[in-house]
């Protein structure tokens, strides 16, 4: 097929020669001639540590600099295969003593191969994509939650609420990885990433929404607003990142663990432990703190809440910086298990909102477990479905869910219609 | 800086085939939005049934006619599909499943399922042939100067504005027939129209169906001027351009998504042109890459359609006093 060989050759062109050494190589499922494997993570590393990671592209290719010549490790995350792919020998995931010479384009290989005939049992694999589902859901459910409450109180429907999430992994992106920041450890990045979020919710409210929300803008004009808005930041991020997926320095490649049937990578399981911890504290804090009874009276009444002697702006304008810390806090864990890219959050909003309507609109708790269930049935169901069709799953729960039961588990039926 | 070659390019992309195309998806919009005040986020979708119910049936060894006849069924059917479930629902809802529907239908088409019949994401080339065959306009170059088209170019775009104008018109007569009425009562209050006894709900469909279909048509415009079709060409932010279009036309007046298509094509080849420009003669030193122009292009989009909404909402046509966009 000619347009894909000129799709070839063009990418060749356009990423030239590079200066120094590298290593690289090409990935195909079933041999040199198969379909090309884009997304997987690798990572190069000598005796100090790792020393560069990269991802495969669209058409399989992938390419790590290094700083100089030397024996490296060549190290792939089997996280990161799609689904129906694996390595021929499973247990090659690292190539050791991958000597390069001075500058040299070192290529390496890695089999690609059909799933060799399952060995595991069905329940195994089920167990382990509930597992993974887990952990996706919970990620889902903190971002989730902060855009349910942010239409529990103020009634807006926020098309941005992605570029928060992307927000909170490109900061920590630049903070750790990033060739013009500081170079930090990620654990370290994590607390200002979290506070420029809260900043960023906040900045959105004072600057934006509630001059608009004064003016009486009707419901419509502000969702078209965060759609301006959305296009606006994501393309930002654009420029700022790059088009090509951007793995964190730290993280990006782990040996997995075994818990019982289920194997995954340590930092699969501290984050849907981490996630689970802040969801059930923030529960708590809407549960028995003043800020989160006014939060549920204001989501729950207005006015009501108005005339008990609330401050309706105060609350919102917290509900904003709460709602896009936990955002951000949810795209830095998305850039770890997966990789940061620029278009993440939106990709991500689809699936918030099924989280979101399958809850029940405006509660928090409804969006946290809607996240979580949308989550483990998008993994489960590559079981039964090509993988191609996660995001369609998600989406048709959201209009079966529609159809049947509009208010969600836990919403109230009369917001509806 | 060629300012000269800079103006008459986006002269060009203004009266160009993508410039009708998108007056026509975002006439589409304007009954929807516009007329009935309905929230669709899914016009793409619209287009996509378009497009591929076109190239689809002339890749499987059907006529174009009949393959226009396919991608006209397919948006009615989506219409129906769309609508039954949602339109009973508040306009954020209709907004949230119509771009949802947008992306399944995008990834099913893109599906390695399908592939052998859509051609999966490679898309399906070269299924306009007959359309070109028909072109009555001897070959050559027509224009004055760097102002100018070939023989292709200008057939599709009489054909594309031709369609335009005869849509305007078909939907002159019926907006200010009874039933354009109902419409506009609807967008002003569902209720009232309710309590006067109109089927409310029937209208809505019949709108969704009305401007789906010449979304349709935005969308086999397209495929037919580049001869190609490819799922991701069909992503959300063509619903959101057009959107832009349509709003900084004036949604609610007929012409709206003509002048907002001119002026919307102008800027965007203006804005491209001179950064490209600027980008040669090294003023923006090193701060961005040629490859970044179109990200920055798609980013004042959305600046620009924030912008609109919250300043000049009724755009450059419409009155204040006619938009929903205000609390009531």
């Amino acid at each position: 097929m000619p347009p894909i060989l000129a799709y070839i050759v063009s990418c060749f062109l356009l990423l030239g020669a590079p200066a120094a050494e590298s290593i690289g190589g090409t990935l195909r499922e079933g041999g040199a001639q198969g379909d090309p494997v884009a997304g997987v993570v690798l990572a190069v590393s000598d005796a100090s540590g790792v020393v560069g990671t990269g991802v495969s592209g669209d058409d399989g290719s992938w390419e790590v600099p290094l700083p100089g010549p030397g024996t490296y490790r060549v190290s792939l995350d089997v996280q990161s295969l799609p689904e129906g792919v694996a390595l021929r020998n499973p247990d090659r995931t690292e190539l050791e003593g991958v000597e390069v010479r001075a500058g040299q384009r070192k290529s390496v290989v890695f089999p690609l191969g059909e799933r060799q005939v399952e060995t595991r049992s069905w329940f195994t694999r089920l167990a382990n994509l509930a597992a993974k589902g887990l952990t996706y859901g919970s990620i889902v459910a903190l971002a989730a939650v902060g855009l349910s409450l942010i239409f529990g109180v103020t009634g807006m429907v926020n098309f941005a609420h992605g570029e928060v999430v992307t927000f909170g992994a490109v900061v920590a992106w630049f903070f750790s990885t990033s060739a013009a920041g500081p170079g930090l450890h990620l654990l370290w990045a994590v607390p200002p990433t979290l506070l420029l979020a809260a900043a960023l919710g906040a900045g959105l409210e004072r600057g934006l929404f509630r001059p608009l929300r004064r003016r009486r803008t009707g419901n419509v004009a502000l969702i078209v607003v965060s759609i301006g808005l959305s296009l606006l930041v994501r393309h930002i991020y654009l420029i700022l990142v790059g088009g090509a997926p951007q793995p964190y320095r730290q993280y990006a490649v782990q040996t997995q663990i075994s818990l019982g049937p289920v194997s995954m990578p340590p930092k699969a399981l501290f984050i849907t432990l981490v996630s689970l911890a802040v969801l059930a504290a923030f529960g708590l804090m809407l549960r028995h703190t003043r800020l989160g009874i006014a939060l549920r009276a204001v989501a729950d009444n207005k006015d009501l809440a108005e005339a008990s002697g609330i401050s309706v702006d105060r609350v919102i304008l917290y509900t904003w910086a709460l709602g896009a810390t936990l955002a951000g806090l949810a795209g830095i864990f998305l850039g770890i298990t997966q990789t940061v890219q620029w278009d993440m959050g939106f990709i991500l909003l689809l699936t918030m909102f099924a989280a979101v309507i399958l809850g029940g609109i405006g509660t928090a708790f409804g969006a946290a477990l809607g996240g979580i269930i949308i989550g483990v049935a998008t993994e489960a169901s590559t079981f039964w479905l090509p993988v191609e069709f996660k995001v369609v799953v998600a989406l048709a729960v959201l209009i079966l869910v529609l159809m049947v039961r509009p208010q969600g588990i836990f919403g109230v039926k009369e917001r509806v219609g | 800086m060629d300012l000269v070659k800079i103006l008459t390019d986006s002269l060009r992309a203004a009266i160009g085939v993508p410039a009708a195309a998108y007056a026509l998806a975002a006439t589409g919009l304007n009954v929807h939005f516009g007329y009935t005040g309905l929230l669709n986020f899914g016009q793409v979708a619209f287009m996509l049934v378009g497009a591929y119910g076109t190239a689809v049936t002339v890749n499987e060894g059907g006529p174009l006619w009949l393959g226009l006849l396919v991608g006209i069924g397919l948006a009615v059917a989506l219409g129906l599909l769309l609508g039954i479930p949602t339109l009973r629902l508040r306009a954020d809802y209709l907004a949230i499943v119509t771009i949802a529907t947008a992306e399944i239908l995008r990834y099913v088409t893109r599906s390695r399922a399908l592939q052998s019949l859509t051609g999966g994401v490679f898309g399906i080339q070269k299924f306009a042939n007959p359309f070109f065959d028909l072109n009555p306009i001897p070959p050559g170059r027509y224009g004055f100067g760097t102002f100018n088209f070939s023989h292709r170019q200008l057939w599709v775009m009489a054909v594309g504005w031709l369609t335009v104008g005869l849509i305007l018109l078909l939907l002159t007569v019926l907006l200010r027939s009874p039933w354009g009425r109902v419409l506009k009562a609807i967008r002003e209050d569902e209720d009232a129209a309710r309590s006067l006894g109109k089927n409310v709900f029937a209208y809505k469909i019949q709108s969704l169906i009305l401007g789906g279909v010449i979304g349709a048509l935005a969308g086999m415009l397209l495929a037919i001027d580049t001869q190609a079709v490819n799922p991701d060409t069909f992503i959300s932010i063509l619903t959101f351009f057009a959107y832009t279009v349509l709003i900084l036309g004036g949604p609610g007046r007929i012409l709206a998504p003509v002048v907002g298509a001119v002026i919307f094509w102008f800027l965007l080849q203006f804005t491209d042109g001179v950064l490209r420009g600027a980008l040669e003669a090294g003023w923006l030193g090193s701060a961005i890459e040629g490859n970044e122009v179109a990200a920055i292009r798609f980013a004042l989009v959305g600046l620009g359609l924030m912008l609109l909404m919250i300043l000049r909402p009724q755009g450059i046509l419409g009155s204040r006093e006619e938009l929903l966009t205000d609390e009531r």
